[in-house]
């Protein structure tokens, strides 16, 4: 059914204009933000990578999964493991080892998943992200339901060697531009593989896998690789995301984490990576708003956040269901008709 | 395990998966009829709790309150058809999903605005607070007995409602092929709302009935959502045989857990769904 959406693959030159500008803003912004800022903007941007490999599979191949949020998480405490009580370990080789963690929980889930279609695949991705929810609640071995301390951040020395005085993660601004870089790399890797033979199979499942089978694709391969690249990149998110906050617990793996995902997909608008880009900024921008509201009486507006931001999603899809980019391509749209 | 023990944890295991059943039952027909992904169906159930206790400590009576609050959800059901899923029938499933999720908030907050955060105890009915000693030490109560009689009551109302009235012919009529049955005269509009109430109100004394037995608390509708998406994709979307036998089936195999591998409990009910999905990947009984 999601073939009914339409996605926006080529970005209108207006929308690649605003995005260049984006990227000055963010390159420019530790100069002018107080840390407070500069830590959030560098969460925003955690979720902006981790919102990009959702859409991997929800805009690009038409998965909508609700259980992403364990591939975050499977990193985040994979880091936690690999970091000994005393001392700080190197990025360099537990990153990729998180990220290999991430990867292969989502390759064995995804053997399964993958079988299913449309409202299968929902319910069975929420359940199976569920049960690593549980296999972690439950043990205290991985930390329980409270969760797992990283007591320090990795360090990037090179061999031993710090080039600069400021090349270290500690360092608030210089995790910050750790994160764009890598929110970069990952934008680029994406657009790529979009236009890559490999990314036009995916498109290819969305719109008629039927077609695709028919045409001698082996579908079930081309999903489990999308599925299984998503969770990996979902956890280089995750493995920031725990090197930031320097903890990890079972919650950010649950379904409302997973469901926050898919809201910062359709928020900016799907299958383009870059509106999943503005859709985690926005939303996560939108979340620090409503917790943020002021008492009003003996009313605390911001104690309620809940409320404000279901009544949110409802409106948008009820009103807006495809995002940020969808509106502006319809504004664009009525103008030129106009024109004419 | 000796008999008395083995006995116990069977009922308990057959009550739990009927309770799953009545939730379930609501959640396979929505979708099987309407094409709707609910992930509001927990909510349903935490609204049932909630109102179990508050009802009841104002009539003074479980068994009042319960009447009173299937009425209440019946009419919660049609109102929330009318205003808004109705037109989410023919919705991408994304949409269903955000829509239902913005609705779990809205429903959590609006809970937490009128009952607050705490949790609550609802007393069991006199009449039914007594256990049945079965060795020495060991009883079952009656109240659990009471709870597994309304659910089997409650299917098999459901059974002949389905397969026996008019009104079930009309809703098979409409799950077999909308357009054709609304060409033969039959409101399916009507239909739709019937069904949607049906499921809410289900799901919500499920809630009521289970109130005494597990208390009611904050986020109660998610644990119990998960578990029903399971019993649907072992069952089989749209199945309400299915249903019925995956929930038993996910009773057992919890309950049983819980008891002889404590240590994986959690996660084998998920293993359960895991092993179907291979040998059948659209569950057991697709529609």
């Amino acid at each position: 059914m999601s073939t009914m959406k339409a996605n926006l693959e080529v970005l209108p030159r207006g929308v690649q204009v605003a995005l260049a500008l984006g990227l000055i803003a963010l390159v420019a912004f530790p100069f002018t933000g107080t840390d407070f800022y500069v830590q959030m903007v560098t969460r925003m941007m955690i979720m902006a990578i981790f919102a990009m490999s959702l859409d991997l599979l929800q805009g690009v191949t038409g998965l909508v999964s609700l259980g992403h949020a364990a591939y975050f998480g499977l990193a985040g405490y994979a880091l936690a493991f690999l970091m000994p009580q005393g001392e700080a370990v190197s990025l360099w080789w537990t990153l990729p080892l998180a990220v290999l963690a991430s990867g292969l929980g989502a390759l064995i889930i995804g053997f399964f998943v993958v079988r299913t279609h449309g409202i299968y695949f929902i319910m069975v991705t929420m359940a199976f992200a569920q049960m690593i929810f549980f296999l972690f609640f439950d043990n205290k071995v991985l930390g329980g339901s409270d969760g797992l301390y990283i007591n320090f951040k990795p360090t990037i020395a090179l061999f031993g060697w710090t080039p600069f005085a400021w090349w270290d993660l500690d360092n608030k601004h210089t995790l910050y531009y750790f994160t764009l870089a890598v929110l970069l790399l990952v934008y680029a890797f994406l657009r790529r593989l979009l236009w890559s033979p490999f990314g036009r199979a995916l498109a290819g499942i969305r719109v008629n896998e039927h077609r695709m089978r028919a045409m001698g694709f082996g579908t079930f391969r081309y999903k489990l690789t999308a599925f299984t690249l998503a969770g990996a990149l979902a956890g280089l998110a995750g493995y920031l995301w725990g090197t930031q906050t320097g903890y990890i617990n079972p919650e950010l793996m649950g379904f409302h984490m997973s469901a926050h995902g898919i809201m910062m997909v359709i928020l900016g608008g799907m299958g383009n990576f870059a509106g999943a880009i503005v859709g985690a900024f926005a939303f996560e921008y939108l979340l620090h708003v409503f917790k943020d509201l002021p008492r009003i009486g003996s009313v605390n507006l911001g104690k309620h956040w809940q409320l404000w931001m279901g009544l949110f999603i409802v409106l948008l899809v009820t009103f807006a269901p495809r995002g940020i980019l969808g509106l502006v391509e319809r504004f664009g749209k009525s103008r030129k008709a106009g024109d004419e | 395990m000796d008999l008395a023990n083995f006995l116990i944890q069977l009922l308990n295991s057959v009550q739990y998966g009927l309770l799953l059943f009545m939730l379930a039952a609501g959640l396979t027909l929505i979708f099987g009829i309407m094409g709707v992904v609910n992930l509001a169906h927990g909510s349903f159930y935490m609204l049932g709790a909630y109102l179990a206790w508050s009802l009841s400590a104002q009539l003074g009576s479980l068994t009042l309150a319960i009447l009173v609050g299937a009425v209440l959800s019946a009419i919660f059901g049609l109102a929330l058809e009318w205003l808004l899923f109705r037109h989410f029938y023919h919705r991408d499933h994304l949409d269903q999903v955000l829509l239902t999720f913005g609705l779990i908030y809205i429903f959590e907050e609006l809970r937490s605005i009128l009952w607050g955060d705490d949790v609550h105890g609802v007393p069991i009915p006199e009449l039914l607070s007594a256990s049945i000693p079965l060795t020495d030490n060991l009883s079952y109560p009656v109240y659990r007995l009471f709870m597994s009689a309304v659910c089997i009551a409650l299917a098999v109302g459901l059974y002949l409602l389905i397969s026996k009235t008019r009104l079930g012919m009309k809703i098979r009529a409409g799950a077999f092929n909308r357009d054709m049955a609304g060409a033969l005269g039959i409101n399916i509009k009507l239909i739709h709302a019937v069904v949607f109430a049906l499921g809410v109100t289900l799901a919500a004394v499920a809630g009521m009935i289970a109130a005494p037995v597990a208390s009611v608390y904050p986020n109660m509708g998610s644990q119990v959502l998960i578990m029903c998406f399971v019993v649907v994709v072992i069952g089989g979307i749209g199945s309400v045989r299915g249903a019925m036998i995956a929930a038993l089936l996910v009773g057992l195999v919890d309950t049983f857990g819980k008891v002889l591998l404590p240590s994986v409990a959690g996660m084998l009910v998920y293993m359960l769904m895991a092993a179907v999905l291979l040998w059948k990947p659209e569950g057991l009984f697709k529609q």
